[in-house]
């Protein structure tokens, strides 16, 4: 990024300086003008921010809840990792009575708001049932709909950026369309969405969140209702919540531009062997430039 | 029955969608503006404003989108007394909705205008320092107006985006669609008419915008 402007020299050192001063200043004051608010509501109170030294409350409470965020990801993540390749590959069906309402459901689960479609799970499963699905059915259902539709466009993108040699070799081998699909394709289009597969991932541990709407017992419930009654300390144990999500979500990034690091530079020398134009590009810090929720 | 539901509270559904196309234009335009700043921090040359402007995207870009509204709604609103109108609870909430919404959406919109600026060939900024223009003089006749330019299309994803997001504002309580069809839902009982509706809804929405930037995006398109 520094292609912008020059190796500072003594009068740009000393502006740069002047600069950093003001900026200095004007997030100290800004601080503290949002620190007094916090004194004069009492926030900085002593009783607001011990419970978050004492060990039953995480184990009591952050923690089960950071295990119902964990457990609606992981669930959901590999649900919606399923079913994003089956409707991937179903998009890509050489049968048009496949392709056309697979790609409907896929439009259709990507236009639609996930907390619509949460609410549209569990009322409407009241409906048809009789008794509402669970809370963490409910969201399971929602992130794997929305989130498996996004992925099953990642992977789309994926296969297309795999060269025609190569599905054309495996043709000429004698593979048939879905073992070239299984064998050739896909392996490639994953390695090469990986960044993008993982920023998805970024997404739906963000989304689980949306499970506190419907009831459901995550980190956010732990830190906005749980905490919150016990010791009416909201803003305190929401800054705490954020911090631990924080740190998950940039440990997946983190993990991102490992998984980047590990795919082949593009060689131009080799036809055959492109690094994919991912539709999410990620940058150097490992975010995902492409999905936006 | 549902169909029902849906002709008879149909002025009701427009209200609501009316609501949400206000806070996803509001928090569309705050959005914009502050994520332009955030970006013009993120490449600058003063390491302070570089700092300030990644710690604020690492943040917001981080934290659930639910989190960052119900601490608009209740750390800001109710803890913190922070209100923009006295009178009118439902515009209070309104902006309070936007601050949140604004805050998170610009962390985007920085990162998909800094991805417009390594758009930008290397050699036009060289160019451009070599005859002498300062940082500012580069960013705003060079860098930005192809950065801008080329930036149309992701912002378009990110305006659809935030169209959707505005259902999470439900946290707040400001009547938009998806606190008019959770209402709807628990009135009548879920139909997929009601639900079909709202799906349409927010289709009409979200469609033409996704139509009308991929448009700009070709007709503006940088040409190299």
């Amino acid at each position: 990024m520094n292609v912008l402007y020059e190796t500072p020299g003594p009068r740009a050192r000393l502006r740069n300086n002047v600069v950093t001063l003001l900026v200095v200043t004007a997030v100290l004051g800004a601080g503290y003008a949002i620190g007094t608010r916090l004194q004069a509501k009492g926030q900085w109170d002593s009783a607001l921010w011990k419970p978050f030294l004492d060990v039953q409350v995480w184990t009591g409470l952050l923690l089960p809840g950071l295990l119902g965020t964990l457990t609606a990801t992981v669930v959901s993540a590999v649900l919606a990792l399923t079913f994003g390749v089956a409707l991937g590959v179903g998009r890509m069906s050489a049968r048009r009575w496949i392709r056309v309402p697979v790609g409907a459901v896929v439009e259709f689960c990507r236009a639609i708001p996930l907390l619509i479609m949460i609410f549209l799970v569990q009322a409407g499963s009241f409906a048809l049932l009789g008794r509402s699905f669970s809370a963490f059915t409910s969201v399971v259902i929602g992130l794997t709909l929305y989130n498996g539709s996004v992925l099953a466009e990642i992977f789309r993108a994926g296969v297309r950026s795999v060269p025609r040699g190569q599905s054309e070799a495996a043709y000429a081998i004698g593979l048939r369309t879905s073992q070239v699909m299984r064998h050739v394709l896909l392996p490639q289009a994953v390695t090469a969405m990986m960044p993008a597969i993982v920023g998805q991932l970024v997404v739906l541990l963000k989304d689980t969140a949306l499970g506190w709407i419907v009831a459901y017992e995550d980190l956010l419930n732990a830190g906005i209702r749980l905490i919150p009654a016990t010791f009416s300390n909201l803003i305190p144990a929401a800054m705490v919540i954020a911090v631990i999500y924080i740190a998950l979500n940039i440990g997946l990034g983190a993990l991102a531009v490992r998984l980047d690091r590990r795919n082949p530079a593009p060689d131009p020398r080799i036809p055959g062997r492109a690094k994919a134009l991912s539709p999410a590009r990620i940058d150097s810090r490992g975010y995902a430039i492409g999905p936006v929720t | 029955m549902g169909t029902d539901t849906l002709i008879d509270h149909f002025g009701v559904i427009l209200v609501s969608f009316w609501g949400t196309v206000r806070l996803a234009v509001t928090a569309g335009l705050w959005s914009a503006a502050l994520g332009l700043v955030v970006a013009l921090m993120r490449v600058s040359p003063v390491p302070a404003l570089r700092a300030a402007g990644t710690l604020y995207v690492t943040v917001l870009r981080n934290t659930p989108l639910t989190l960052v509204l119900l601490f608009c709604g209740l750390g800001l609103g109710a803890t913190l007394d922070v209100h923009f109108s006295r009178d009118d609870l439902s515009m209070d909430n309104f902006w309070l909705a936007i601050v949140g919404l604004s805050c998170y959406t610009s962390a985007f919109v920085c990162e998909a205008l800094r991805a417009g600026v390594n758009t930008v060939p290397r050699g036009e900024i060289e160019a451009a320092r070599s005859i002498g223009l300062t940082f500012t003089q580069t960013a705003r006749l060079v860098v930005l107006p192809q950065a801008l330019r080329a930036v149309i299309a992701p912002l378009g994803s990110i305006v659809i985006a935030l169209t959707k997001n505005t259902t999470v504002v439900y946290v707040v309580g400001y009547l938009e669609a998806s606190r008019q069809m959770k209402l709807l839902f628990d009135e009548d009982g879920a139909s997929v008419q009601v639900f079909a509706g709202f799906a349409l809804g927010f289709m009409v929405l979200t469609i033409p915008a996704g139509l009308v930037f991929g448009r700009l995006a070709r007709r503006l398109a940088v040409s190299r």
